[in-house]
């Protein structure tokens, strides 16, 4: 059991990092390990936004391997390197924790793929979001650790999305945390709440197409899985659609693009969304109490059918 | 099955499926005695007015501290009670075994009214997953929209949603009636048992899958039938059921009940006829 939450402002921008904050913290019953936010918050739009990490979060129950944190210096030493070999000027340094950091990037390019390859090629280094707008967040604990510790709250945005996670398939790590980014594409992220059935035969596929996993967690393959479709030429919404009857399982997910927020449940409609709708405001959670932290006041929400997929824009 | 009021005992237990065991053993000897007052005794249940009516604002409770204050109430005799700010808690006004008039001003979470017997509930809001699931008697009434599992396992009682309801809508229903005024989602009446469903508007895809027993009428188009459930002729008594239930029901009362679909099981189960050694002794 996992919560997704998810919220798009149209028209204008709030504080959505507080708001997605309160959000998962009222799902924090339905899982603590990691909480991971993807805020799009507002920028001049000329840089690339960062965020990787050079380790694991060791602590707070985790399933990673002890390193010395000099490791870390290390590589972030060698990320510096290769960008400035790559001619990325790295604008703004932000390093929060020993293991996470954040750099504005003045790099002109439209293709992410060879620079993500090459800054990955660094062992133990795994960009978590790379984009304009877009900047994921997570680390092991509930929302409100995460939040405190990142200095979240202060965020201000036009969407974000959100997830608070119970370890089920995979470890507690920051790498099989959601949100997961949409490699390569700017912008992209995704979470997800469910058990995807045919993981594995979907990702020797999508492997086998050039595509990138970076952990074993499942829900990641729906990130790769609708990169790879709109690679191919697909709109998000188109990808969503056909992942109904690509992906096998029982799911419900969330994806945002740098001006978009989308939804897609199963067939089966086996895992939980409660939905609220208006011309400003779209929110949504898994439970009902996600709506509240934001929307206290009596409001008309609604659970999506089977099979649906819904797309919003700013 | 005979007409129950003008057979004999001996004709009514056969038709109950009583005709080829005898009743054997030491509890089957314990009989109903009306001069025991413990017969009388309804474990968690109190003497209420209905009359005597009171608010309570739940904004700053759990759901565990808002229904024991709801029991609190109870045990002082107040027969109305109106819950405000609910804001969408779970599991509140569950276990509720009496009769007691409960109105929700606003939504609530998950489990709401679970393994409640006998009250009469009005949600002036929205409810979420496995609303009133397990409800043995009494009335809930929803004015908004439902989630999922809405009347899961309920053995009796008036269930109706005026809105539109989320999947597997009366999954294992073994009683009851449930009415939606609005559409359902996908496998709406999943291994159900007995009971009945009444939706108004569309329907989903594999309805009435695996179900035992039981009728579901649809007044809408309908996505798919899953396996063992079947078009039955919707007859006069059928329609005049209906058209009461929805009367009483205040939803939807000048639906053209005629046009609507009945669908029932469409394989009959081995045994499935014989009855529980508790439900035989009630038959006698």
């Amino acid at each position: 059991m996992c919560g997704i939450a998810g919220l798009i402002h149209r028209g204008k921008s709030s504080n959505v990092g507080s708001e997605l904050q309160g959000m998962l913290q009222a799902l924090k019953h339905r899982g603590e390990d990691s909480t991971g936010y993807a805020l799009y918050g507002d920028t001049d739009g000329k840089n690339f936004i960062m965020r990787f990490k050079v380790g694991e979060n060791v602590g707070e129950g985790s399933s990673s391997v002890m390193e010395d944190v000099s490791v870390y210096d290390e590589r972030k030493k060698v990320v510096d390197q290769t960008l400035a070999e790559m001619g990325a000027k790295v604008v703004k340094e932000e390093r929060t924790l020993p293991y996470s950091l954040r750099y504005e990037i003045d790099y002109n390019t439209k293709d992410l793929l060879d620079f993500s390859q090459r800054i990955e090629s660094i062992p133990g280094v795994e960009i978590l979001s790379m984009g304009k707008s877009l900047e994921v967040i997570k680390d092991l604990g509930n929302a409100k650790m995460v939040c405190d510790r990142y200095s979240l709250d202060k965020v201000v945005g036009t969407h974000a999305i959100g997830h608070a996670r119970m370890a089920t398939e995979s470890g507690v790590d920051i790498k099989s945390a959601h949100p997961f980014w949409g490699y390569p594409f700017s912008d992209v992220s995704v979470v997800h709440n469910g058990q995807l059935t045919n993981y594995w035969n979907n990702r020797r596929v999508l492997e086998n197409k050039g595509m990138r996993f970076m952990s074993e967690c499942d829900s990641e393959l729906i990130a790769v899985y609708l990169a790879e479709k709109m690679r191919d030429g697909a709109t998000l919404e188109e990808g969503m659609k056909e992942s109904l009857t690509g992906l096998d399982g029982v799911f419900t997910y969330f994806v945002a693009t740098k001006d978009s927020l989308g939804m897609a449940k199963d067939t089966m409609a086996a895992k939980p969304l409660v939905l609220y709708e208006s011309d400003d405001l779209v929110a949504m959670g898994s439970e009902e109490i996600a709506i509240r932290s934001v929307l206290p006041q009596e409001i008309d929400t609604y659970d999506p059918f089977d099979g649906e997929v819904k797309v919003w824009q700013i | 099955m005979a007409n129950l009021k003008t057979v004999s005992k001996k004709s009514k237990a056969q038709s109950m499926g009583m005709h080829t065991e005898v009743l054997t053993g030491r509890t089957q000897q314990k009989f109903f005695n009306p001069d025991e007052a413990e017969n009388f005794y309804y474990f968690g249940t109190y003497d209420v007015d209905f009359n005597k009516r009171t608010e309570l604002d739940v904004k700053d409770m759990t759901a565990a501290e808002a229904n024991k204050e709801i029991d609190n109430l109870m045990s002082q005799g107040y027969g109305t009670i109106v819950i405000k700010n609910p804001q969408g808690k779970h599991s509140l006004g569950v276990g509720i075994l009496n009769k007691l008039n409960l109105i929700f001003e606003g939504s609530l979470g998950y489990f709401g009214m679970g393994s409640c017997d006998g009250p009469i509930v009005r949600i002036n809001g929205r409810v979420g997953w496995s609303c009133a699931e397990n409800l043995m008697a009494g009335k809930v009434v929803i004015e908004k929209n439902a989630g999922s599992c809405f009347g899961a396992a309920i053995r009796g009682g008036d269930l109706i949603c005026k809105g539109s309801v989320g999947a597997r809508t009366g999954i294992d229903m073994k009683g009851g009636t449930i009415i939606i005024g609005g559409d359902a989602g996908a496998f709406t009446g999943f291994m159900m048992q007995r009971g009945r469903i009444i939706i108004l508007g569309d329907v989903g895809i594999n309805l009435g899958d695996s179900m035992y027993d039981g009728t579901i009428f649809v007044g809408g188009e309908i996505g798919s039938y899953g396996s063992d459930a079947v078009d039955a002729e919707l007859t006069d008594s059928d329609q005049d059921w209906l058209k009461r239930k929805l009367k009483v029901a205040e939803i939807g009362e000048n639906f053209d009940v005629s046009k609507m679909k009945k669908i029932v099981a469409g394989k009959k189960l081995w045994n499935y006829d014989n009855l529980e050694p508790t439900e035989k002794k009630g038959a006698i």
